[in-house]
């Protein structure tokens, strides 16, 4: 039968070709219980996370939980509402009220979920007759915003200044200009060079948006990301983040110093055109951001992990996606889908979850096991977790 | 040489470090279909001939680039602009 879903055939097939070996459905795991921020019960198996992006461990923090409850007693389910009609809270208006804090800046936008943020701040932002330059790697969030708006979009190749450079230099002077970058790039965890290419942007006269999901909480010296670390955070005029990696809950954001920031919330459609986040999930998050202003001893801990892991995981035989750790998130590169599915199987019979990514999530079309690390896995947990790498390695032959 | 002509043959020298079937390549061969480039191939060969003619191909102009004779006559286009 032939008819709109012919498209995803080629698709299909791969998938059955692959389950039909007897492997575990990689995108179709089921957490059964959740017992801390670092495991849950998976197929009736203890499994240790390492693949959730709950890089603080705020998820079960005592406050955060105690603050969510009161806001559900308090103010009901949901608010079935748009953020300009009935959908604003004064639990709203606090968890703005904490980002703008938490990261020194005038103005904190706050949309339902990440996703959002960058749909909705890039396809408003840059009109008809402007030009989106962005690196090629970005997050499908910032490639749909660019596919939601009506701008002229350039890519250029990934943390590349120089390819950076010349196109802004190509395109008319005159016109407007908004380059897009992430601080954090997810699927490898490597940085961008953003000193320089924030430079090069402001030279040309473009303004700067810069995603910082995967750096909030932890890097830079109040942990407002990368651009921060970098010392350019004053030259940013958009960060984009979320709540649903350190913050520990779902949600999304922008803030900015533009005096002209606010009008957004008016003409901004997915911030209007959708019911505003649940008065629980707000008040988590605003206790849980002002729990990452002091969260130090936490920031420390998570870097020992990740550098721990990353050195260790490379003396085993893995290929890693970057030289040395720069994030939170370690990337292994698998030799294929097949050999990677296999593993990423392997590793969860071993009690260990992590995320499985491919092509065309993964630059280069490259299969990856992605470990994600947090601040709460013990110094005990990395140990069992490199024995749970190498077992699994061995055994699928990704490790000699 | 016009400079169409000259546009061509520096496109199709650009075109042939990723013809890995060795196909001929004519105006009418088509990226996708013909030469079976992939998103990825396509990032890298744009941005080649970005380099080579000093230009710009938004991926708003590239979604309207089948074939290499397009190509040609889009590169020609935005040299002049």
């Amino acid at each position: 039968m032939s008819d709109l879903f012919s498209k995803f055939d080629p698709l299909i097939e791969t998938r059955e070709q692959l389950l039909s070996t007897g492997l575990t459905d990689p995108f179709g795991l089921v957490m059964e219980e959740v017992v801390s921020p670092t495991v849950a019960i998976c197929n009736g198996r203890k499994t240790i996370l390492l693949g959730t992006y709950n890089y603080m461990g705020m998820t079960f923090d005592p406050e955060v939980i105690a603050a969510g409850k009161q806001a559900l007693d308090k103010f009901g389910s949901g608010t079935t509402g748009s953020r300009v009609l009935n959908g604003t809270y004064v639990g709203h208006k606090a968890v703005e009220e904490a980002l703008k804090d938490f990261y020194a800046m005038d103005h904190a936008m706050v949309f339902s979920t990440g996703y959002q943020a960058n749909l909705g701040i890039i396809s408003t932002v840059a009109g008809k007759d402007d030009y989106i330059i962005l690196d090629i790697d970005s997050h499908a969030s910032i490639y749909d915003g660019c596919a939601l708006g009506n701008a002229q979009i350039v890519p250029f190749r990934h943390n590349d200044i120089d390819a950076l450079e010349k196109r802004l230099k190509r395109l008319p002077p005159e016109a407007g200009k908004l380059v897009v970058l992430e601080g954090v790039y997810s699927m490898l965890g490597d940085i961008a060079p953003l000193k320089e290419m924030v430079a090069v942007s402001k030279a040309a006269g473009a303004m700067v948006l810069v995603d910082e999901a995967h750096s909030m909480g932890f890097i830079g010296d109040h942990g407002r990301g990368v651009a921060e670390a970098q010392g350019v955070i004053d030259d940013v005029d958009f960060i984009i983040g979320t709540f649903s990696k350190s913050v520990g809950t779902v949600g999304g954001f922008c803030v900015s110093n533009h005096p002209k920031f606010e009008i957004l919330r008016l003409v901004c459609r997915p911030y209007v055109f959708t019911a505003s986040l649940p008065p629980s999930v707000v008040a988590t998050a605003a206790t849980s951001i002002r729990k990452l202003m002091h969260g130090k001893a936490k920031r420390d801990h998570l870097w020992e992990n990740s550098q721990k892991l990353h050195a260790a995981l490379k003396a085993l035989g893995f290929t890693l996606g970057t030289d040395e750790p720069q994030s939170a998130i370690i990337a292994v590169i698998m030799p294929d889908l097949e050999r990677g599915a296999a593993m990423w199987e392997a590793l969860l019979h071993e009690g260990l979850y992590v995320n499985l990514a491919r092509p065309p999530a993964t630059p280069a079309g490259m299969t990856l096991l992605r470990c994600s690390l947090c601040a709460e896995h013990s110094a005990e947990q990395v140990v069992e977790i490199l024995g749970m790498f190498e077992a699994a390695g061995r055994r699928t032959g990704v490790i000699a | 040489m016009t400079d169409r002509a000259d546009t061509d043959a520096r496109v199709k020298a650009l075109v042939e470090p990723f013809n890995k079937k060795g196909i001929e390549v004519t105006d009418q061969t088509r990226f996708a279909q013909d030469l079976e480039w992939d998103s990825l191939t396509v990032l890298d060969f744009v941005a080649n001939i970005e380099d080579e003619f000093d230009i710009v191909i938004t991926m708003n102009q590239q979604a309207e680039i089948e074939t290499v004779g397009q190509l040609v006559d889009a590169v020609g286009k935005l040299k002049a602009a």
